[in-house]
């Protein structure tokens, strides 16, 4: 009987098996594309012939930007304004994940544009086989030769899938996962230079060993806000951290430990220094990559950690992170003035700009939120038509990066000392072009959240700054030509519109960032 | 916004700008690009003069507005609107350009630098200071503050003396980052708008209702930001290092512009944007500003006296000159303030000619150095009298322009800063000592100097003509002997350029009413923005009586 009757009830209500429904993929289809074709580009590797191979990888890989690029403007045009949570839960897709991913693809593009390039440096900037140790006969016989590692496209866009995912993250463990998706390429990308192979190689492992440690301390600090919190999630770390009488010292001493892992990725002082070495041995082209993107991304997750996860703990720790900016802004501004390479420069200008963006994101508001969201899409254009520049100017050993090399450059190339003292001036900050706005906005939400103090030393730290930017300035267009100089590439279609694309979007933000601004402030972050 | 009048203010600040384009595309030509500066310098005066004329003294605070939206998201718009005193410096700049312009004509030019270049850079220098002192919105003004220093950098590092480099970037830096001070302030001040009116806003007008009326804390913070900025622009001791270098590795033109225009800026900063939004930190800071201003006179006078090198002479003269400014603007009296702006006409007037007349000097010696001259009367009397008429008028002469400003700042600041006015009229005794005695030295006596008498016979020319009234040759007496050496006496264009400013000179010394009743009402304006009130005047004039709504 009981056995019929169960019998009967099963052949009546079978129980339902667990539904899992498909996560629903309108909004993380542009880093789908984008690792997707990271995926392509290793299969073209290992079946296309080598001869086939660039044209096949940057085909793809533009493709790919363009299409994620396409996908991302279709998904924005009806997104919901207060954000969506994607892949169950560890995405947050949300404006200023939008806004960032947008900033992330359009840099890489540009990016992507650089590594492509085979003009400037016959065959490329990148050397055909790593793993050939520098100095020996192999050697020799691929410095002659014009291959090229093509692995570098799709390593790039694992990277970019890395960052896409890294600022969207909703839990830390997704976070750190990012966190290792874009770093691992980057320290592989760092040691394929042609020119100068020690230097990159010795680039590349003091970028892993540094960032190996970073990475350690980005996971103990998860553990113990794990330990602290019951969760990975922001969102539930903030609502422990919110409403609860526990000790707070896992709650700190996690986050500290968190935190430190980021600022390392931001390359904010005193956490900074990998920076001057790793853009100094990087094939410029990476240099551009790493300094615009990796910086959006890191403080897309900066931004995200502390005003989803730390909001109501601030009194505690602001002050920690004001002291940190200002070192970093000091940092900066000095020792930059003491350097006499180009790229080592624009590395310790890259830690000042670091400071004001922490300026901008410990400032918790939504105009602080804005301000730094549009301060790195200013700063990352801005970055890469700089390296562009900067990978124009060689001599007979590859680029020329000393800065007495580069001095009377104005008499010889007008038009690319006239750029790269645009760029300068943005990197400095004076009105007119993004760099200029976007200190304004940082500083405006940093005054306006009582941070009055914290904006004079930035002000006084750009002021400083300023001061190494007009140093090259008065080299290309005061001083006499050094007599065996370099001379000025004519750039391939592929780097003139990369450093086009920077210059053209840095003088625009600087004269109409109206539309820039909107977009920037168009919603908060999801929190849930 | 927008008035009947209101493209004309545009049209003054964007003429100079086509006219830079437009220069900089002829450079190939030396000559089509100089005399396209000049005629876009010319019409640009011509449109001055009609700014001037359609101007109704006592009329709305800021006439021929004009407005559109730049960053609405900021509330940034892009406004201009002039007041009696931003009018009086817009029609100073369209009158030194075409001389500058002029004066310039025969300038070498450095290896590689073409004309084109100079005379862009000059046009788009005078476009930008048209836009500081028309900027009605204090974003606009500092965007403009801050970009003006580019062409100013180039033209002093690129078309500089030896120094040049140097000299450059250090006014670079001090002005950039005495600007960034500023930007803090401004900020603070957008702020504040944010807060008390719901919106941020850059408007001065609207900034100056709100601003005005904080504590006074505040009003000293956001005060000291502005001031710094503007102290090192004007400039007052001790922010002034930079001025000497820059003036001395100037090309004689670029010098010019500096003295005579962009250091206005700061003292017009005085009186636009500290004195009506810091009514209260104005007041409280006085006695500060006026130790700097004194500080400035005699410290300027003292130097100026000391100097061996012509340009830096007149950066000397000039830091004395921006101390009596200083000292009219915060003597808090509606005369001295009338005397301090008249001053900064005047001063314009005076030591730009000086600038120029010193510059065809050391264009016919090929040395800046005092010693190196001696006795050129001989050669060039024309040159001796316009450079004693210019001297003159910068020693405030009566009967010249600079004394009736000179005198009202004097007068009128006595009442409230007996003191620091009497320690201030030492710098008059000053003056008639350091530009006589550089007259003396540089004009009259026999002839001798390095510059002027080679020494014919030996090769080492510097000592033997360096030796006294001995090395002295009597027999070199007459023009023609000078003439043999390429010496020669004021020609046509100099002539040209030199006559408008004898006129102003003369003209504005015996009959200075148009420039005062241009300013008067907007100094009373100011007088009222600034909640001050007249002291009892030891000479009041009966006609003019403060009188705020």
């Amino acid at each position: 009987m009981s056995v019929i009757s169960s019998v009967l009830l099963l052949a009546q209500e079978p129980p339902a098996p667990p539904k899992v429904e498909a996560p629903p993929l309108d909004a993380v289809w542009p880093i789908l594309i984008v690792l997707g074709a990271a995926c392509v580009g290793v299969l073209f590797e290992a079946f296309l012939p080598r001869h086939q191979r660039w044209p096949f990888q940057v085909v793809l890989t533009l493709l790919a930007l363009a299409g994620a690029g396409v996908l991302l403007a279709t998904y924005i045009s009806d997104a919901p304004a207060a954000g969506e949570l994607a892949m169950y839960g560890t995405l947050a897709v949300d404006r200023p994940a939008l806004f960032l991913w947008g900033t992330l693809l359009a840099l890489s593009l540009g990016a992507v544009l650089m590594i492509a390039d085979r003009s400037v440096e016959p065959g490329g900037a990148f050397v055909a086989s790593a793993a050939i140790r520098p100095g020996t006969v192999q050697d020799r016989a691929q410095v002659a030769a014009t291959g090229m590692q093509t692995e570098v496209f799709p390593l790039t866009l694992f990277a970019l899938g890395g960052m896409m995912i890294f600022c969207a993250a909703n839990d830390l463990l997704t976070m750190f996962i990012a966190l290792e998706v874009l770093s691992l390429p980057l320290y592989l990308m760092c040691g394929l230079a042609r020119r100068r192979r020690l230097l990159s190689q010795e680039a590349a492992v003091k970028y892993f060993l540094l960032g190996a440690f970073a990475s350690a301390f980005f996971l103990y600090g998860i553990a113990l806000l794990y330990g602290y919190s019951g969760s990975v999630q922001l969102a539930d770390i903030a609502a422990s951290a919110g409403g609860s009488d526990r000790s707070d010292t896992l709650l700190f001493a996690g986050m500290g430990l968190l935190v430190v892992g980021l600022l390392f990725k931001a390359s904010v002082g005193p956490f900074h220094t990998w920076t001057p070495d790793v853009y100094q041995g990087a094939p410029t082209p990476v240099t551009a990559f790493m300094a615009a993107c990796t910086k959006v991304a890191a403080f897309g997750g900066i931004l995200r950690v502390l005003q989803v996860a730390f909001e109501s703990t601030n009194w505690e720790w602001r002050g920690v992170l004001w002291g940190v900016a200002i070192v970093s802004m000091v940092i900066g501004a000095i020792l930059g003035l003491t350097q006499t390479d180009v790229k080592r420069m624009i590395a310790y200008s890259s830690v000042a700009h670091a400071g004001f963006l922490l300026v901008g994101s410990i400032a918790l508001t939504d105009k602080g939120l804005s301000g730094t969201l549009f301060y790195l899409l200013a700063y990352g254009f801005t970055t890469l038509a700089t390296f562009g520049v900067i990978s124009l100017v060689r001599d007979s050993s590859g680029e020329a990066t000393h800065l007495s090399q580069w001095a009377g450059l104005a008499k010889r190339s007008p038009l690319v000392a006239g750029v790269f003292t645009f760029l300068l001036l943005a990197l400095a900050g004076i009105p007119l072009t993004s760099g200029f706005v976007g200190k304004f906005v940082v500083f405006e939400a940093a005054i306006a959240d009582g941070m009055a103090p914290l904006v004079v030393v930035a002000l006084v730290a750009s002021a400083v700054a300023a001061f190494f930017y007009l140093r090259v300035i008065v080299l290309m267009y005061f001083s006499e030509p050094a007599a065996e100089g370099p001379t000025v590439t004519v750039p391939g279609a592929f780097t003139t519109a990369a450093i086009t694309l920077g210059v053209l979007v840095t003088l625009l933000l600087g004269i109409a960032p109206a539309f820039a601004l909107d977009w920037a402030a168009g919603g908060v972050f999801a929190i849930r | 916004m927008s008035t009947s009048g209101s493209w004309l203010l545009a049209a003054l600040a964007l003429l100079p700008l086509v006219g830079a384009a437009v220069v900089v595309a002829l450079r190939g030509n030396d000559r089509t690009a100089k005399l396209a500066a000049l005629g876009f310098s010319v019409v640009e005066f011509v449109l001055a003069l009609v700014a001037w004329a359609s101007f109704e003294p006592g009329g709305a605070r800021l006439q021929q507005a004009f407005s559109f939206d730049w960053i609405p998201a900021f509330g940034v718009h892009i406004s201009f609107g002039v007041d009696g005193i931003a009018l009086v410096m817009i029609a100073v700049i369209a009158l030194l350009v075409p001389l500058v312009i002029g004066a310039g004509w025969a300038e070498k030019l450095p290896e590689g630098r073409t004309a084109g270049g100079f005379f862009g850079l000059i046009l788009l220098e005078q476009a930008l200071t048209v836009g500081v002192f028309a900027a009605t919105d204090v974003f606009l003004f500092y965007v403009l503050f801050e970009i003006m220093l580019i062409p100013m950098y180039f033209l002093i590092g690129s078309y500089g003396g030896a120094r040049r480099q140097y000299a450059a970037v250090k006014f670079f830096l001090y002005s950039f980052l005495g600007g960034l001070i500023m930007l803090a302030s401004v900020i603070g001040c957008y702020v504040m708008a944010g807060d008390e009116l719901g919106q941020g806003t850059f408007d001065w007008a609207t900034l100056v209702r709100v601003v005005s009326d904080a504590p006074l804390s505040t009003q000293i913070w956001l005060f000291l930001g502005f001031f710094i900025a503007f102290a090192v622009k004007a400039p007052l001791v001790p922010l002034h290092t930079w001025l000497p270098d820059a003036t001395a590795e100037a090309p004689i033109g670029v010098a010019v512009l500096l003295v005579g225009i962009l250091d206005k800026v700061g003292t017009f900063g005085f009186l636009r944007y500290l004195l009506p939004m810091f009514p209260a930190a104005s007041a409280e800071l006085a006695p500060l500003v006026l130790v700097l201003a004194v500080a400035g006179v005699v410290y300027g006078s003292l130097l100026a006296t000391g100097q061996t090198d012509m340009k830096r002479f007149i950066a000397y003269v000039s830091i004395a000159h921006f101390g009596f400014i200083a000292l009219g603007i915060f003597a808090f009296s509606s005369q001295a303030m009338t005397g301090s702006v008249t001053y900064m006409v005047n001063h314009s007037i005076a030591t730009g000619m000086l600038i120029l007349v010193v510059g065809m000097v050391i264009a016919r010696g090929g040395s800046t150095r005092i010693a190196d001259y001696g006795g050129m009367a001989k050669l060039t009397p024309l040159l001796a009298g316009v450079l004693l008429i210019a001297g003159l008028s910068t020693l405030s002469l009566p009967g010249t322009n600079s004394f009736v400003s000179e005198f009202l700042v004097l007068i009128g600041s006595f009442p409230n800063a007996p003191v620091f006015t009497a320690i201030a009229t030492v710098g008059m005794v000053f003056a008639a000592l350091y530009v006589l005695w550089l007259y003396q030295r540089v004009m009259q006596g026999p002839l001798r100097g390095s510059a002027l008498v080679d020494s014919s016979g030996g090769g080492a020319g510097v000592d033997t003509a360096r030796g006294g009234p001995g090395a002295a040759r009597a027999a070199v007496l007459d023009p023609e002997v000078g003439a043999k050496k390429g010496i020669f006496d004021l020609n046509g264009r100099e002539k040209a350029v030199l006559a408008p400013l004898l006129l102003l000179i003369v003209g504005l010394g015996v009959y200075p009413k148009p420039v005062l009743d241009t300013v008067a009402p907007t100094v009373d304006a100011t007088m009222c923005e600034a909640r001050l009130v007249d002291p009892v005047q030891p000479v009041q004039s009966a006609e003019r009586q403060l009188q705020c709504p």
